[in-house]
């Protein structure tokens, strides 16, 4: 052994260095990888840390009563956070009664119906609304949609409803990008077999691929959702931000409110560091967390339970 | 080993302050000992008029830079009396416990009047509706007159547009019209108000919406597109229209002077430079910017 290693020794020296290398290359490649994950989780820690220690005082400073109230008018110490809530409320869930529907018959017909090149053209065209900068949505919405809302008879363009319509057009590419995702997980057998037992194609979308592909359409809807409660400038631009709580009204959706995000956008640059203005803005970022947390761990809890199914049924 | 968890321990610890930063940071001080600098703060109102002022100076004097930095009135004076700037720049005047504040210290505050501001109430040009007196505006804007034909318009909704609350515009308009300047009175705008964040969101809003009623600086307003409207102080005096002619001989009743204040009487480059502000070459700046300059004595 001895006698034959000073033969052979360079070899697997350098074969064993090279290993090393390999090895220790693949460690910090590995470590890197982890640190990048791991950094995720620390920056959301300290992200939601900071929240609640410039937004903590807010909540304990401000008599609950106060902060419940139906007013918002902070430079004289008033701090009632109902309007803006009602107002985030009611633009998303418009946003999302118009963004659902358009969407997800959207993605049905590029899914199941549309044939290839039109599915070519569409796709594209799709992925580019989601590139447009919302400030762009928003300009669109100021100069276009509110003369065109105004004139159709409300006693200003500036509305919850305006703001929903771009919000809708905001949301629309996740929406329909992600349950076109969905659709197509579906297998191919499905529908296969849905139509060889004399199922029409609408029958076969309807009863058989849209129930299958459910929990990803939530998911689609979710995110769309989760989209349309953060976006800011666009909403500024175009609802008017009065800090109302509109009368419940047949035309609760065309009158004007004022977004969390908004009130923190306008008011966040000129409010004195420190003071309690400056808590209650973080308060509403808290409010804002904990709303778009909820959401996505929703969605999140429906990819787990889909999972669990799947592995189930190939059981 | 144990050198790379070092390396990821290191930097674990330098993404830390990273993520935690607070922005503290923005604390702006002044540079001392430069001589032939003049420090000037305060309203933000006057923050653009200052800096025109001050860009200008430049060619009259080459030697002297003029700082000029925003923060508010309050905050200017503050400053003042603690003895950092030279110049505080002020959209209200000083009251007395600060002047009391300021003598404390050992500062005499000297009062200049450098020019005058005059807010416009406008309404879209299909408006039948010409004159206001400062009570209607004040019902208006608190929600107690909601329908144009209660002050002679049409019968239509008012849609009131405000400027945002960091505004020191909205809280001027807060107490000199909504308040009606009555430091007891404790109204204020209306739920429903429409908060725009800028002069242009104002005039564009009211250009196009014939029920609306906003309130801009006179320089921000356009009568070829927008309606002026002529504004009573009370029941007995005058409608007067916002011009610039109107808001310098004092008729006009939404108009305030934008004041300098200076560490007791200026002398030197602060003194010159004053004399400038108020002279012609000053004036013409202030009226450049659309605010009204002063009467010429």
């Amino acid at each position: 052994m001895t006698t034959n290693s000073s033969v052979t020794a360079p070899t697997p020296a350098a074969a064993q260095e090279k290993g090393q290398r390999i090895h220790i290359g693949e460690w910090i490649i590995e470590n890197l990888i982890r640190l990048a994950g791991l950094s995720t989780v620390l920056i959301v820690g300290l992200i939601f840390l900071f929240l609640v220690r410039e937004g903590g005082p807010a909540f304990l400073d401000i008599p609950l009563r106060q902060l419940f109230g139906s007013r918002w008018y902070p430079i004289e110490g008033i701090f009632g956070l109902l309007p803006l809530l009602v107002g985030s409320l009611i633009v998303t869930v418009g946003a999302v009664v118009i963004a659902v529907p358009l969407g997800l018959i959207c993605a049905i017909y590029l899914g199941e119906i549309a044939p290839t090149w039109q599915r070519e053209i569409l796709k594209p065209l799709i992925e580019m609304l989601a590139g447009i900068p919302s400030i762009v949505l928003g300009f669109l919405g100021w100069v276009v949609l509110a003369p065109l809302i105004q004139n159709a008879g409300a006693a200003t363009g500036l509305t919850a409803f305006t703001g929903a319509i771009i919000l809708a057009y905001m949301s629309l590419p996740t929406i329909i990008s992600i349950s076109e995702d969905a659709l197509y997980a579906v297998p191919k057998e499905y529908r296969d077999g849905a139509l060889a037992i004399g199922a029409t194609q609408w029958q076969t979308i309807w009863r058989v691929v849209l129930p299958a592909a459910r929990s990803g359409i939530v998911i689609a809807v979710m995110l769309g959702i989760g989209r349309a409660i953060g976006e800011t400038m666009a909403v500024m631009m175009v609802t008017g931000n009065a800090a109302n709580i509109p009368a419940l009204s047949s035309g609760v959706i065309f009158q004007p409110v004022r977004t969390m995000t908004a009130t923190i956008a306008a008011e966040m640059g000129e409010v004195a560091q420190g003071s309690l203005h400056y808590n209650t803005l973080f308060g509403i970022g808290i409010v804002l967390f904990v709303i778009t947390f909820a959401i996505n761990s929703l969605a999140g809890r429906i990819v787990g339970t889909r999972g669990a199914r799947r592995t189930g049924a190939k059981l | 080993m144990n050198q790379y968890w070092r390396l990821w321990t290191f930097l674990l610890l330098a993404l830390l302050p990273l993520a935690g930063c607070s922005g503290n940071s923005a604390q702006a001080g002044s540079i001392p000992g430069e001589q032939r600098a003049i420090q000037n703060k305060g309203s933000d109102t006057l923050v653009n008029l200052a800096l025109a002022w001050a860009e200008a100076y430049r060619e009259v004097d080459p030697s002297i830079s003029i700082a000029v930095t925003g923060g508010g009135s309050g905050t200017g004076i503050a400053a003042l009396i603690n003895g950092t700037v030279d110049i505080a720049n002020a959209s209200r005047q000083m009251k007395e416990n600060e002047y009391e504040a300021a003598s404390a210290n050992g500062i005499e505050s000297v009062e200049f009047t450098v020019a005058i501001d005059a807010l416009a109430i406008v309404v879209n040009l299909e408006n039948p509706v010409n004159q206001l007196s400062i009570d209607q505006l004040a019902d208006i804007y608190t929600g107690r007159i909601t329908n144009w034909k209660d002050v002679g318009g049409n019968d239509a909704p008012i849609v009131l547009l405000s400027r945002e609350t960091n505004s020191g515009t909205h809280v001027y308009f807060l107490e000199e019209v909504v308040r009606k300047g009555d430091g007891e009175n404790s109204d204020i705008f209306a739920p429903q108000t429409l908060l725009m964040p800028s002069s242009v969101g104002i005039t564009s809003e009211v250009r196009r919406n014939p029920n609306a009623i906003g309130y801009d600086g006179l320089g921000y307003v356009d009568t070829s597109h927008e309606k002026t409207i002529a504004v009573a102080k009370d029941a007995d005096s005058p409608y007067v229209l916002p011009t610039v002619a109107n808001g310098a001989n004092g008729s006009y009743p939404i108009s305030r002077g934008l004041y300098m204040y200076t560490a007791g009487q200026p002398t030197g480059a602060i003194a010159d430079y004053m004399a400038w502000v108020m002279g012609p070459e000053g004036q013409y700046i202030v009226a450049e910017l659309g605010f009204v300059p002063l009467p010429e004595n």
